[in-house]
């Protein structure tokens, strides 16, 4: 199902670029050159941490011309699964790694006349790689960027020497600075995309203050990518092969299906894309839905559930797989 | 003669207010005006107070659209003499525009995707455009042979006003043109067209 085409690759080096936020350069072993890709692709990290294999979605975000080498930063969460602390706290330089062909699931509209960012926290990354893109071809855009305290916020005087304060504007909590979304929105000249990408709630805010302001939803980009919550194990039947797979308090659907060896669909892994809908055949018990891809019916309808970050409450579920 | 389900075929889906913008711009042809009509109930209050309107007579003159436009009191009524014209305008009127402006085309084909050229140059996505299809049917097609475009094409198959081929009308549609695709129909053996009956009234 997944195509087999991973890279394999070496931590060519790391930087600690601000409070909790590392910047990692990969490098393929067989020195041939990365693909290129466009500005909001992401990669899926995997990782060999112990006996356990993790594989994370990360936004690249080094030039997406640069062919030597894909760059990534990531911030270490208090209460990770453990992917970012094993990059922040077991990974060295020359470790090899996997990492797959870029994927954009938030790519920019190029018919835009301007294009607008609003970024919080390490949110800003897939904007890096977009900011490099069009300012190469001379586009049109604007950066709003909101960090916790100067010294948390990743590369916001980077950003500020390299496109000047006209387009970038930071905006620090500890300094009780927010972005004026509502001020900045209902002023856009037409052909503007919007483009979000930080905590969830930030997000939510940020377009339904552009529905209100009357922005059209085709001009409206977000981007998050969930990570899969923890629950009480249950039961995984497998309609089609007849197996019994068991799903731990930490491990999602789609983890624990990898474990046993065999091969689920996905592609972004954080309930964005859509590409591991899966149909439910039976399910003993409530399903917890915690994707932003399904429609509220579909959810609803308890017929489908995205592997890579929804579980169930209760015994056991039969998928169709 | 027409090939069906060409996926490029424009689909006119209405021009209902959307409430949830601050702002309306209805560019209305000739029987293009009774869609905007039709959906006012109190005059001057609530959304159509919120409306610029462009309009242009062509065909319906006689109808006097222009009077019954005026009789909706919208924020703002301009009518132009032609189509060029009114173009024109949409082009300055866009231009100052913010993102919080819904655009509103309704008439004839050819008029709709005229104005909706205008339209993308301004970076605007097609989908976000409501367009409804009112009065005439006639096509404005494009000869692929010279690229000459004729407007107000109501038979098939139609001689080009520029080549003088004999052209099949499609319904392969351009959004960059504004236009249908016609290709020779007797191209292997000329002189052999069908006689043109009327497809488009």
């Amino acid at each position: 199902m997944t195509l087999n085409t991973e890279m394999r690759v070496r931590v060519a080096d790391i930087k600690q670029v601000a409070d909790h936020v590392k910047r990692f350069r990969f490098e393929r072993v067989d020195g041939k050159p990365m693909p290129v890709f466009s500005g909001g692709a992401h990669v899926v990290v995997a990782m060999r941490d112990g006996a356990v294999l993790r594989r994370n979605p990360y936004s690249l975000m080094s030039s997406p011309e640069d062919k030597s080498g894909y760059e990534i930063s990531v911030l270490r969460v208090e209460n990770s699964r453990g992917g970012s602390h094993f990059l922040h706290d077991k990974l060295k330089k020359g470790d090899e790694l996997t990492v797959s062909q870029p994927v954009n699931l938030f790519p920019m509209d190029q018919r835009g006349r301007k294009h607008l960012f609003m970024a919080g926290g390490i949110g800003i990354t897939p904007f890096m790689a977009m900011m490099d893109q069009l300012s190469k071809t001379g586009e049109h855009f604007e950066l709003h960027y909101a960090v916790r305290t100067r010294t948390h916020g990743a590369y916001w005087k980077d950003l500020e020497q390299r496109y000047g304060k006209s387009r970038v504007k930071i905006y620090c909590d500890a300094e009780n600075l927010f972005i004026p979304a509502k001020a900045i929105l209902e002023n856009q000249p037409l052909g503007t995309h919007l483009y979000v990408c930080g905590p969830h709630g930030m997000i939510k805010g940020v377009l339904s203050t552009a529905r209100e302001q009357g922005w059209p939803s085709q001009n409206l980009h977000s981007e998050e990518f969930l990570a899969p919550p923890p629950g009480k194990p249950f039961n995984v039947k497998l309609a089609k092969t007849n197996k019994t797979i068991e799903v731990h308090s930490h491990q999602s659907i789609l983890e624990a299906l990898e474990a046993a060896g065999i091969d689920a669909p996905y592609l972004c892994r954080g309930g964005a894309c859509g590409q591991c809908e899966t149909n439910v055949v039976a399910c003993s018990g409530k399903l917890e839905h915690n994707d932003i891809f399904l429609e509220p019916e579909d959810k609803a309808s308890g017929k489908k559930i995205m592997i890579c970050v929804s579980r169930i409450s209760g015994p056991d579920i039969t998928l169709d797989l | 003669m027409l090939v069906k389900g060409i996926k490029s075929r424009p689909v006119y889906s209405g021009v209902a207010f959307d409430p949830m913008a601050k702002r309306h711009i209805f560019v209305l042809e000739a029987e293009g005006a009774t869609s905007l009509i039709e959906q006012v109930a109190t005059p001057g209050s609530g959304e159509i107070a919120k409306a610029d309107v462009l309009y242009v007579a062509t065909a319906a003159a006689p109808k006097a659209y222009d009077q019954k436009l005026a009789a909706l009191k919208p924020h703002d009524l301009w009518s132009a003499p032609t189509i060029p014209v009114l173009l024109n305008r949409l082009n300055v009127v866009l231009g100052a525009a913010h993102m919080g402006t819904r655009l509103y085309l309704s008439g004839t084909e050819g008029f709709i995707g005229q104005a909706m050229q205008v339209a993308l140059n301004h970076g605007m996505d097609f989908n976000s455009i409501k367009t409804e299809h009112r009065g005439s049917e006639a096509r404005r097609v494009q000869c692929v042979h010279c690229k000459g475009i004729t407007d107000d094409v109501k038979t098939q198959p139609v001689t080009c006003s520029h080549c003088g081929l004999t052209l099949l009308v499609r319904d392969h549609y351009s959004r960059r043109l504004g236009a249908f695709q016609g290709v020779c129909i007797d191209a292997e053996e000329p002189g052999t067209a069908p006689a043109p009956e009327v497809l488009f009234p």
